[in-house]
């Protein structure tokens, strides 16, 4: 009885709503048209002109002020790319190889390396072998920068609150800001050619790394920390000995984040003249020649693969 | 008493933002608990802990959790500051110490032993051994020498390049032990070390530490929210609730005169039978008595009351009780053994 009662509307409701419904298809059919203001966001004429202006000015400052300061930069990215670059091109392919499946076996297991020859294998025959060293250089070269800045960072992001508080926002903005809008101010510091490159796959890999470091630490158990307080552990001793132990497995994978990132960044890399694997690709979109473009992408990705499986270490058990 | 080893004089330790208008408060006592939690979000951890522990003693603490009694032990090794109140080690006020000071103190000085092991999964059995020599910069072979020497210690010695992983839970805290043990500490710090352990394990782990502690000269602080074990290795117990220390005694102290009703609560189902001796049940000899019970071999006054029971059956009557002089001092009836034994009621002494 309660439940019928409950459940019916009452009177005056149901003539509310048609009333509301049908004064709603009068206005609908009757009204006159609203005012612009109201349709169109009333946006200030000029306004986004005269900030990019203003933001282009800046870039053109700091460009001609900090000059020298961008070239000895560059500079030295040339150089580490350069050393590493050259070492991986100039050496002969069979050492590389050998070199490179040692690496993979010692690291990974025989699998690893199994999986790494094939992958080499691919990118002899179809004549990529110079492309993909060039690649894997500014590959190396990003993560090596990327560790450099990203694991110090991450330590002080677990240590301090206060600094993880003012840097989260800094990667967060770093990870989702579309890569071709600071490619071009890159551009604009940094010249054409690879180290603009590198410094755009820093920009897009570095937060990985900072956040998977910090989380290792993080999570390493409140009682071990205790325990190394108690046998009277400095500070540092305890990171090096107990914390970035106990890390290591999240900063693998935060390595492991990185180097994929990179090499996700290598076709972009190649729009500014980073050149390698990523060079392919382009030109088989320009020339829309879909075969070539296949198989670049292929080494790009058989890469990935190798190396994701080289550092993923030796499964457990 | 000779010097103390470890010393706390009216250790007061709050959670929480504290100003000095609420502690005076809590201090005086006119603050409920309650009331500390809600009105200033405090919460009084340790109430006003004395204690002073002679070297070669095992000191246990024992109380149900949320008593505060880790939080204490934690004191001792300054892993935990007081609100109020002094801690000393040697006579060493150790609020006094510098941060280096205080890192000589724990890693010389004092051993500490987790309940959950805390030990390095990354190194293997030695190396955790040896970690807290590594901190103190002793050199590989000499500190491996020292860490082989305390597995053997523990029984150990054939697992020194075994992982963390591979050891059941009774290994992986007697090296935990081993690993306090390494550096050569005066005092060892016990936060419920056996807690985690099956019963047959935890008894064999208990004799193995209290003989460890008498051959190596060790003073001890032991945590446990376990009476049996606390009567059992405690050379002294102290026992605590919401923070405050109830009770310190010897085991048949708190046995016998519990001081109030939440020690006689812990006190009721406790075992008497290893802990209380001839003496504490014996009664007076009833006049005419005497006669009888000279013809009877005696046991001696401190003889522990299981012996004394498997003696009692074995004559089948009350027992004399003799001092080392041969001479009567009492009589131990067995019914009385049995009461003892059934654990119930409280026996005077004398």
């Amino acid at each position: 009885m309660r439940k019928t009662e409950q459940s019916r509307t009452p009177a005056y409701l149901s003539w509310g709503m048609i009333a509301l419904v049908v004064a709603g298809a009068l206005w609908w059919l009757f009204a006159p048209p609203l005012p612009e203001w109201l349709t169109q966001f009333p946006a200030p004429k000029g306004l986004d002109n005269a900030v990019a202006q203003q933001i282009d000015a800046a870039v053109n400052w700091m460009k001609q002020q900090w000059a020298s300061f961008f070239d000895v930069f560059t500079w030295i990215l040339r150089k580490i790319l350069g050393v590493i670059e050259s070492a991986m091109v100039t050496t002969p392919w069979p050492i590389v190889v050998a070199l490179v499946l040692l690496l993979a076996w010692r690291l990974s297991g025989l699998r690893a390396a199994i999986f790494t020859a094939a992958c080499l294998a691919y990118l002899g025959l179809f004549g990529f072998w110079e492309k993909s060293m060039t690649t894997l250089a500014l590959v190396a070269a990003s993560v090596l920068i990327c560790v450099v800045i990203g694991l110090p960072v991450g330590i002080l992001c677990a240590k301090s609150p206060r600094a993880k508080r003012l840097l989260e926002p800094v990667l967060d903005v770093m990870q989702t800001l579309p890569t071709f809008v600071y490619l071009i101010p890159a551009v604009a510091f940094f010249s054409i050619g690879k180290p603009p490159g590198v410094i755009a796959t820093v920009i897009f890999a570095l937060p990985s790394i900072v956040r998977l470091t910090a989380l290792g630490i993080e999570q390493v158990p409140a009682v071990v920390r205790e325990a190394a307080d108690a046998f009277g552990a400095r500070p540092m001793q305890k990171l090096l000995k107990v914390e970035l132990p106990l890390a290591l497995p999240s900063i693998r994978l935060g390595i492991n984040q990185t180097i994929m990132m990179s090499l996700s960044m290598v076709v972009v890399a190649a729009m500014i003249g980073a050149g390698g694997l990523g060079l392919d690709v382009i030109r088989s979109l320009q020339h829309l020649k879909t075969g070539q473009g296949f198989l670049a992408g292929l080494a790009i990705v058989l890469c990935a693969m190798a190396l994701d499986r080289m550092v993923r270490g030796r499964p457990p058990g | 008493m000779t010097n103390p080893v470890i010393q706390c004089r009216d250790v007061w330790k709050v959670f929480g933002a504290l100003d000095a208008a609420v502690f005076a408060q809590i201090r005086a006592g006119t603050a409920s608990k309650d009331e500390i939690q809600d009105k200033y979000s405090c919460v009084v951890a340790v109430a006003d802990a004395n204690f002073s522990i002679a070297a070669g003693e095992i000191f246990c603490i024992m109380g149900l959790s949320g008593s505060g009694k880790s939080t204490l032990l934690r004191h001792i090794n300054g892993l935990v500051a007081p609100s109020a109140g002094d801690i000393l080690i040697g006579g060493e006020n150790i609020a006094r110490l510098s941060r280096a000071g205080l890192r000589d103190l724990r890693a010389r000085k004092i051993g500490m032993v987790f309940q959950n092991f805390a030990l390095l999964p990354h190194r293997n059995v030695i190396d955790n051994v040896a970690f807290g020599l590594e901190l103190r910069d002793v050199p590989r072979p000499e500190r491996l020498a020292r860490a082989r020497e305390m597995l053997k210690a523990v029984q150990l010695e054939a697992w020194e390049d075994a992982r963390i992983t591979e050891l059941s839970g009774g290994m992986q805290q007697r090296v935990g032990l081993a690993r306090a043990l390494a550096g050569d500490p005066d005092i060892l710090l016990m936060d419920e070390p056996f807690g985690a352990l099956d019963p047959l394990i935890r008894r064999q782990l208990q004799d193995q530490f209290t003989r460890l502690c008498r051959d190596m000269n060790k003073t001890a602080v032991f945590i446990t929210h376990d009476l049996d074990e606390a009567m059992r290795i405690g050379s002294r117990i102290a026992i605590m609730r919401d923070g405050r220390i109830l009770q310190t005694g010897a085991p048949h102290e708190i046995i016998l005169s519990p001081a109030d009703t939440h020690v006689a609560a812990f006190v009721r189902d406790v075992s008497s039978k290893d802990t209380l001796s001839a003496q504490h049940v014996m009664s007076r000899v009833a006049p005419g008595e005497m006669e009888q019970l000279a013809r009877l071999p005696g046991i001696l006054p401190d003889t522990i009351l299981s012996e004394a029971a498997r003696l009692a059956a074995r004559e089948n009557q009350d027992l004399p009780v003799r001092d080392g002089s041969g001479a009567i001092v009492g009589v131990l009836r067995v019914s009385e053994i049995l009461t003892a034994l059934a654990g119930r009621g409280q026996y005077a002494q004398n």
